[in-house]
């Protein structure tokens, strides 16, 4: 447990370093969430309480997206280039004769990462769109907590979403196909492109079930104050569901890759 | 002079876009993949429009065939300077990483090295796509064309990916001096984009004079759009200004260009 401790403080720490990335990515993220946010002003005063949000939760969705971009990643990157460069090199081979657990390790690193972004690249856009928009912040400091948990919780599904597509690259090599193509179910389905509740019918359905869904919807919405009490308890439940089930999935599917591994070379 | 210098800088360009495009061809299905990929990635937003207007009429009093039509003009725009300059964005990393000298001691421009840089044929698909959407809105809108209009049309495409261009060259100028930053640029160029997507209507009086007057985004398609499709502008400017953006277009590119040299100028080797 110490190790992988280490291992979260040392995610943190080297994402840290990048100083004036990060200060450029707060910039880009503060501009967007401006265009966003007016171009959601514009579609609730077509449409008051469109989805169940009026317009103050509107904008708050748009600026806990921006927020929360980085840290659950997204858009993907993180540690899912790497792991995938390892994987095309060989280099895996040497991660796995280490005497720690592969997933746990990255695990670990994305959970460093992920705090240092959601302090670096989440505070100040969001404080940033609090003062010149009105935001419904939560009223009991309780939610801040619930929302936390939420949010830890996101980046655990978002992880074990983008170890699944790593590990592909065991059988592909190029990965950047596919990278891709995740990233993009990650943008439309986790609501930050236009918020879940948004979605007409059916597709709306089936949008808030997909794991995508435990990325931004959910996290937004106990901020938002919309899960409250068993919804609250309901919400933490579909996360960590999905947490469990895709985690496990990336266990089986780690056996199952790294029985095939040949190391070539000398 | 000057003269012999754009067109081995152009001659070159070509020359390095070929090898690439040669390599990209050796990976046919790959490439297809990519290239429908990014088609699929730049249309996603306009998806979002889509579903947005499944609840409204109109957005800031645009309904969807003109909001398409201000999509797909700002897509071909951008498509065609992220075609030809978007790897620009990867300068800060040849800075960091050394390999950037390599380029300077090569008897080739440097700005048409950089940005023939892995040129990414792939690209075609924001293009492709936006001429798609930019079809179909023409197919549905009830336009009089009048021969001022008609000839707006590629004047406003051109004219766009000339300012989206400049803006990717200020980008990767700056990263000259700010080497991590890359991420600025996305803000003006893919932040730009997204903003000439939606009608200027939506956005706030200061936002409007902000992108006419000091990043002259509102070139690229909004102005000239607005009097394509017989809009008044919101900030009361005359209905013909749009025929300014090809001026608007040299000056940002002089700007970018003087930028670029001073750039250059004050580059420092990591040594590695």
């Amino acid at each position: 447990m110490r190790l992988y401790a280490a291992v979260a403080v040392s995610g943190f720490k080297r994402y840290a370093t990048y100083r004036v990335a990060t200060v450029a990515g707060v910039f880009t993220n503060t501009v967007f969430g401006f265009i966003l946010a007016y171009t959601y002003t514009a579609l609730w005063d077509e449409r008051p309480h469109l989805g169940g949000y009026d317009l103050d939760q509107a904008l708050t969705f748009v600026w806990l997206g921006q927020a929360l971009l980085a840290a659950v990643a997204l858009m993907g990157g993180g540690f899912q280039e790497e792991l995938q460069d390892r994987i095309r090199s060989g280099d895996i081979a040497v991660d796995l004769y280490r005497p720690v657990d592969l997933q746990s390790w990255w695990l670990a690193t994305e959970l460093g990462r992920a705090l240092f972004q959601l302090l670096g690249r989440g505070v100040v856009p969001m404080g940033i769109g609090a003062l010149v928009f009105e935001l419904r912040l939560p009223a009991s400091p309780l939610t801040w907590l619930w929302f936390l948990l939420s949010v830890v919780l996101a980046v655990c599904v978002g992880f074990a979403v983008r170890y699944l597509v790593s590990l592909a690259s065991f059988w592909l090599l190029d990965g950047t196909g596919l990278s891709m193509l995740s990233g993009l179910l990650c943008l439309f389905f986790s609501g930050m492109i236009l918020p879940l509740n948004v979605f007409p019918g059916q597709l709306g359905e089936i949008a808030r079930a997909l794991p995508w869904a435990a990325m931004l919807q959910v996290p937004a919405d106990v901020f938002l104050e919309e899960r409250r009490g068993a919804g609250l308890l309901g919400a933490f439940a579909f996360q960590a569901g999905w947490m469990v089930v895709l985690l496990a999935a990336g266990r089986v599917l780690q056996s199952v890759a790294t029985r095939k591994v040949v190391v070539q070379g000398g | 002079m000057a003269e012999s210098a754009v067109s081995t800088g152009l001659r070159a360009y070509v020359l390095i876009v070929g090898m690439w495009v040669r390599s990209t061809m050796a990976y046919r299905t790959s490439f297809l993949i990519m290239t429908l990929g990014n088609l699929l990635a730049t249309g996603l937003d306009f998806v979002a429009i889509a579903l947005m207007f499944t609840h409204i009429g109109q957005l800031g009093g645009f309904t969807l065939d003109e909001v398409a039509f201000l999509y797909g003009t700002t897509s071909v725009a951008f498509g065609l300077a992220d075609l030809v300059l978007g790897t620009m964005g990867r300068l800060g990393q040849r800075v960091r990483d050394g390999t950037m000298d390599t380029l300077l001691v090569r008897p080739v421009p440097i700005l048409a090295q950089v940005a023939a840089d892995r040129f990414a044929l792939r690209r075609l698909g924001r293009i492709i796509q936006g001429a798609v959407l930019l079809g179909w809105s023409l197919s549905r809108l009830d336009i009089d064309w009048t021969l001022d209009r008609v000839l707006l049309m590629p004047v406003m495409l051109l004219s766009g990916g000339a300012i989206f261009g400049a803006l990717f060259v200020l980008g990767g100028a700056f990263q000259f001096w700010a080497k991590d930053a890359s991420e600025v640029q996305n803000a003006f160029t893919f932040g730009g984009t997204t903003l000439l997507e939606y009608p200027p209507t939506v956005f706030g009086k200061e936002l409007l004079r902000g992108v006419t007057f000091v990043i002259p985004l509102a070139f690229v398609n909004w102005l000239p759009a607005l009097h394509i499709l017989g809009r008044p502008d919101p900030l009361g400017l005359p209905a013909r200004i749009g025929f300014a953006a090809p001026l608007v277009a040299c000056g940002c590119c002089a700007v970018a260009g003087l930028a670029w040299r001073a750039g250059l100028r004050a580059y420092q080797s990591t040594g590695s």
